[in-house]
Order: C-alpha cells, then sequence, then structure tokens
C-alpha cells in the first residue's frame, strides 16, 4: 500500500502541493485528476521519490522512502513500472531491447529466457511486431504501449500511469484504457493513473482523488464521483464531458 | 544590486556546488562499475576510436603549420636549422597535443554528451532510468567521464605522434628542415618529464570535458532550447576549463 501523509511542496514561492493526503489500496485502481498544472505530476513524482516533499511522508509498503538510503529507495522502485507521458523510451535502442533492458540489468535470466519474456510482453500490449523497430519509427500510441510492455517486464507490484492518454486520438486512448484494465486485472498490480481524461478515468479506476490548487479536494468511488454534489468537481467532470461530447 | 549579485557571485557557486555534488555521486557509483560495463567500452568507442581521425588530421597539420612558420621566422644562419625539430617537438609534447586535442574533443565529444543526455533528461529517459531502480548517474555518467580519461591520453599520444610526424614530413618534402636535422633537434633538446606533463593534462582535459559535459546534459531544464543551450554552454565551458587548467598546471608543474 501507498500512503502519503500530509506531504507540501513548494517551487520558489509557487505552493504547488498543500498538506495532501491520499491512500492507494493494494491491488486498486487510484486515478489522480485535476487540471494542467494542479499539481498531479508533481504529485507522481513524490511516490516514487524522484522528488522530495518539503513536509509530510510517503510509505510504501510501511517504508518512508524520505527517510532511506538512496540504494534502499532503488530497491524500493523495482516494485514499480511507470509509463511516462511521453513514452520516455530509450531511443538508442529498438522496441525488444528497451523491454529487454530491466531483464537484462536486474535478473540473471538467460537471452532465451528474456527473449520469450519480452515477446509475451509485447504481445499483451498487441504488439508482437515491432521488436526490431526504434522508438522514431512508432507512433506516439505505439510508442506508449513499448512503454508500457517495458514497465510490466519486470511484474510490479504498482504500475503508475502518467497521462497515459495524452495526445492520442480517441480509438487509440480506449485501446490504452483496456490494456490498463486488462492488465490491471491479469497480474493484479495497483494502479495510479495521472491523469485530467475524465474518460479515461470512469473507464478505468475503482477510485479518485481530485487535486484542485494543490489540495485533494476530493477523494471517493467512482460511484461517489458520478453523484457528488461538490460544484469545483461537478465543474471539471462536465468541462471534460463537454469535451468528450453526448454519448 | 542583487541580480548582478546573483548573477556574477550566487549562480557560479550553486553550480560549482551541483557539479560537486554529481561528481560525489558518480564517484560512489564506481563501487558498481561492473553493472555498466558494457556502456563504458560503447562510451570509449565514441569518446576516442571515433574521435581519432579529427584528432590525426588537426594534429597533423598543426605540426606542419608550426613547422613552416618557426622555419620562416628562424632565418638567420647562426640558428642551426635543428632549432625547428626542437621546438615542434617540445612544443607537441607541451603544448599543442593536449591543447588541440581537447579543443577538438570540447567541441565534438562535449557537445555530443551534453545534447544525448540533455535529450534524455527532457524526454524523462533519466527519470525512467532512475525509477527502474538504476543509479542514472553511474549508468550515464561514470563511463562516460572514464572514458574521457582513459582515452584522452591515448589521442593526445596519437596527436603528438601525428604533430611531429607532420612537422617533419612537412620539413624534409618543403626543403625547409632536412629530416636528420630535425630529429636531431628533437632528440638533443628532448626533456623525459614533458611527455609526462603533456599525459597529466591530457588526464585532467579528459575528466574536466567530460564531467563538465554530462554536468550540463544532466540538468538540462526546458525542451529543445533547453538541450540547444545546454550543448553550447558544454562546448564553452570546457574550452574555458581547459584553458584554465593548462595555465594552472604550467605553473604548478613545470
Amino acid at each position: 500500500m501507498i500512503s502519503v501523509s500530509h506531504i507540501s511542496k513548494s517551487f520558489g514561492e509557487k505552493h504547488v502541493l498543500r498538506d495532501v493526503s491520499v491512500d492507494i489500496p493494494e491491488g486498486e485502481t487510484v486515478a489522480i485528476i485535476g487540471r494542467s498544472g494542479s499539481g498531479k505530476s508533481v504529485l507522481m513524482k513524490h511516490l516514487i521519490g524522484l522528488m522530495q516533499p518539503d513536509a509530510g511522508t510517503v510509505t510504501v509498503d510501511g517504508i518512508d522512502i524520505n527517510a532511506i538510503t538512496y540504494a534502499e529507495l532503488r530497491r524500493v522502485r523495482r516494485n514499480f513500472g511507470v509509463l511516462f507521458q511521453g513514452g520516455a523510451l530509450f531511443d538508442s535502442m529498438n522496441s525488444f531491447e528497451n523491454v529487454a533492458f530491466p531483464l537484462r540489468t536486474f535478473t540473471d535470466m538467460s537471452d532465451a529466457d528474456i527473449s520469450k519474456v519480452v515477446k509475451d510482453c509485447l504481445a499483451m500490449v498487441e504488439l508482437e511486431d515491432v521488436g526490431s523497430k526504434m522508438p522514431s519509427e512508432l507512433s506516439g500510441g505505439m510508442q506508449k504501449r513499448v512503454a508500457l510492455a517495458r514497465a510490466v517486464a519486470l511484474q510490479p507490484r504498482y504500475i503508475i500511469y502518467d497521462e497515459p492518454t495524452s495526445g492520442l486520438d480517441p480509438e487509440t486512448s480506449n485501446t490504452i484504457d483496456e490494456l490498463i484494465r486488462n492488465l490491471a486485472d491479469r497480474l493484479n498490480v495497483t494502479s495510479i493513473v495521472v491523469t485530467h481524461d475524465m474518460h479515461s478515468v470512469l473507464n478505468i479506476a475503482d477510485r479518485a482523488a481530485f487535486i484542485y490548487e494543490g489540495r485533494v479536494h476530493w477523494t471517493g468511488t467512482i460511484e461517489e464521483l458520478h453523484h457528488s454534489d461538490d460544484q469545483i468537481l461537478k465543474a471539471f467532470v462536465t468541462a471534460n464531458e463537454y469535451k468528450i461530447g453526448p454519448s | 544590486m542583487v541580480p548582478l549579485t546573483s548573477h556574477i557571485v550566487i549562480n557560479p557557486v550553486a553550480a560549482f556546488g551541483r557539479y560537486s555534488r554529481l561528481l560525489f555521486h558518480a564517484f560512489g557509483a564506481v563501487a558498481e562499475i561492473s553493472s555498466y560495463r558494457s556502456n563504458v567500452w560503447r562510451q570509449m568507442v565514441k569518446v576516442g576510436v571515433e574521435s581519432l581521425p579529427i584528432v590525426i588530421l588537426a594534429a597533423t597539420f598543426s605540426g606542419a603549420v608550426s613547422t613552416v612558420q618557426t622555419s620562416y621566422q628562424l632565418v638567420s644562419p647562426l640558428i642551426p636549422r635543428s632549432i625547428v625539430g626542437a621546438i615542434i617537438t617540445s612544443s607537441m609534447i607541451l603544448e599543442l597535443g593536449a591543447v588541440v586535442t581537447g579543443f577538438i574533443l570540447a567541441g565534438r565529444v562535449g557537445a555530443r554528451i551534453a545534447a544525448e543526455l540533455g535529450t534524455m533528461r527532457v524526454t524523462e529517459q533519466i527519470d525512467a532510468l532512475e525509477t527502474m531502480g538504476l543509479n542514472s548517474v553511474g549508468y550515464l555518467i561514470v563511463p562516460r567521464v572514464i572514458a574521457g580519461v582513459v582515452m584522452f591520453p591515448i589521442l593526445y599520444i596519437a596527436a603528438c605522434f601525428f604533430g611531429i610526424g607532420g612537422g617533419m614530413l612537412i620539413g624534409e618534402l618543403g626543403g625547409f628542415v632536412p629530416f636528420e636535422e630535425f630529429v636531431f633537434g628533437a632528440r638533443e633538446y628532448f626533456q623525459p618529464f614533458d611527455p609526462i606533463f603533456g599525459i597529466i593534462k591530457s588526464l585532467v582535459f579528459g575528466f574536466l570535458i567530460t564531467s563538465i559535459s554530462c554536468f550540463k546534459g544532466y540538468y538540462t531544464q526546458g525542451g529543445a532550447e533547453g538541450v540547444g543551450r545546454a550543448t553550447t554552454q558544454a562546448a564553452v565551458a570546457s574550452c574555458v576549463f581547459l584553458l584554465l587548467a593548462d595555465l594552472l598546471l604550467a605553473v604548478v608543474l613545470l
């Protein structure tokens, strides 16, 4: 379980996070939602220790990740798979090598075993045939799917998705949503989805935390979100629905 | 007043602090070098082997031009022509070999390192390495600095060899200094400490160029423009610190 407790973060005069507390229960898919610039990506970076809070704690399985050594933090991070907004594929490696990279780095698996796992992971994201392609030869959606294959290669317990559908067409967004949902079911992982795409949230999440002006303004299940009377939350959700269009 | 103080004093001090902290992390990561060995070899090829042709070209022409110009200036019958060989050999070993190689590497290797790491930073590839549980400083910076420190002296030796060879060749072919007199002069005034000094210098230059470029690239901010800025700053800062180190080493060691 990941627990964020009363964290605050400022950059100079700008207070990005103010006394934020969120619990991410084991096995659930939690969406961290909010407008652009609301602080949700900063919160995401705190979950894996890429940023340190000015105050408050982040615990992963009971370990305060800001009170441990860098070597220990790296061990904690191996429980995570992260899908970055732009995919963050290593552009000096082809798709196969990208997915194989964590396996080669952190396991003693033979080349044959690595090859099998990579093929399975690429098949999981429905991209069996792109192993030899460089990231620059792939579309944005395909890059994200290869990055997702890389993120799950080591079978992490937690997967963090940073704006998984941003910049993608609606059809590809649906494909990514479906993959996230399938992975959560098949691998039984805890998923954290940072997004402002409510269509995606309603498709994949069990719970949501709404960040507004650096604070957690609302938390609850998706069912509760549907029936919430909170005006600020409603305005955010309605703006998304308007963008999606009437269904 | 405050912005000026910040620009002249605080920013450079803060940058030096961050550079020192990065080096501290890098030294800490040297213990894990077995994990990054293949990366070290790859960087040695990129820093050393791929720079060899341009270093040879620049050194050969430097030696040749120096020979022509020195011969042109020393036209007195009282000065033996063998002195040209002594001057070219000494200047290549003491100064030109290391500095010419240094400037080439600052432009070629320094800019490439900063652009590579800068692009990795702005496209979140460095964050991806970190979130996998990898030490990004160990994986990205240590191999590049080791490659610089190991390969730079080799490039320096090649530069000296081809620089002196170029001088010798143009001296003979252009009728400025016969081959035998060039060699006689080179041997007569040769100081055993000179090549040691040159190698020390090349080690320092290799470390400075690669570590400064890694620092600029690793902390790149601001997308494509930031990568461009980091690349330019890496090349310029490497050249400036190379010249400062050149002066300091000459004062201390000679």
